[in-house]
């Protein structure tokens, strides 16, 4: 199992608190539909930092590889399934819960 | 370190082969974890698609500044938890115990601006039901409802760590971990770190809706 150095957790520490303030400070400002982007991907970015570093997912073998994505993969069914159910009807998005 | 304990254990015939098992084992119950905040993000997503405008002025009643001091404790903490375990690797067990001391006081900061957190938020009517914040659409219930369903149960995750953390430093007390055998400090490790990924999330998605117009 490879070594991470101190210093690599300390950098990727750093890396996450810049990224903790640059997506408080987006949120700050008026960037229309971007805001979602901005957050959403700082927060993934954030998420790769923990599980890869933190939890040396990068060093692990191919098979944890497969268990780790596994997870994510249901996830993403779920909830590419449901709003794919919702957005492809047929009717106005906000009638869609009153009904 | 009693020379005459084994922690390898049937059915395991090496111990790399054992902390494979484990790990795999671990992701496996995480992989549970992350579907079962998973529905409650796919909950928040719904409603929020359905109820943007709601959404948006609903959380700007959260504490910014309470949630980014979290956050910041949170993402602190796992350092803190991974080179308790990196520690653990080189077989320091005294170095272990103070990170996870260190690890478990972040632990306890984390719940400690909760509670002042959640008490200001019943004392701004935040908690959905009649005596609901009138100056809110209806809808901004819903999102409050997820608010506190949301930070509640990440809450109870916290707790589960803090207490996890505290028994795998008392073995760390009693010079339990080795170069050899580590796993138990790197599976609470994954743990934490997993807790500390779902706040990251939560997060952006509870107290940064377009701040620019609260």
């Amino acid at each position: 199992m490879t070594h991470v150095s101190k210093k690599t957790y300390f950098l990727v520490w750093l890396a996450l608190l810049v990224l903790l303030f640059a997506t408080w400070g987006a949120a700050e400002v008026n960037l229309g539909k971007f805001n979602n982007v901005v957050a959403l991907t700082i927060a993934f970015a954030k998420m790769f930092l923990v599980l890869l570093i933190f939890m040396h997912v990068k060093y692990e073998k191919r098979l944890t590889w497969v268990f780790v994505s596994a997870g994510f993969i249901w996830l993403i069914i779920m909830i590419g399934y449901v709003m794919g159910d919702y957005i492809t009807r047929n009717e106005p998005w906000h009638t869609m819960l009153t009904r | 370190m009693d020379s005459t304990y084994s922690p390898l254990a049937t059915p395991y015939e090496e111990m790399p082969q054992q902390k494979d098992a484990a790990t795999l084992g671990m992701w496996t119950f995480l992989a549970t974890e992350i579907l079962f905040f998973g529905a409650l993000f796919l909950a928040y997503i719904v409603f929020r698609s359905t109820y943007p405008d709601a959404f948006t002025l609903a959380s700007h009643h959260t504490i910014v500044l309470f949630g980014t001091i979290n956050t910041a404790i949170l993402l602190t903490s796992s350092l803190t938890m991974a080179l308790g375990v990196q520690a653990a690797k080189e077989g320091n067990n005294k170095i272990v115990f103070r990170y996870l001391a260190v690890t478990i006081l972040f632990g306890f900061a984390f719940m400690g601006v909760k509670g002042m957190e959640y008490y200001q938020d019943l004392q701004d009517h935040l908690w959905p039901g009649p005596h609901f914040e009138k100056s809110l659409p209806p809808q901004a219930q819903i999102f409050w409802f997820l608010y506190w369903v949301m930070t509640g149960v990440h809450a109870v995750h916290v707790t589960v760590g803090i207490f996890l953390i505290s028994y795998i430093a008392r073995l760390a007390a009693k010079r339990r971990f080795s170069a050899e055998y580590y796993t138990p400090v790197e599976m609470t490790g994954l743990y934490w770190h997993f807790v500390d990924i779902i706040w990251i999330f939560l997060y952006p998605l509870l107290y940064l809706i377009n701040r620019y117009s609260a």
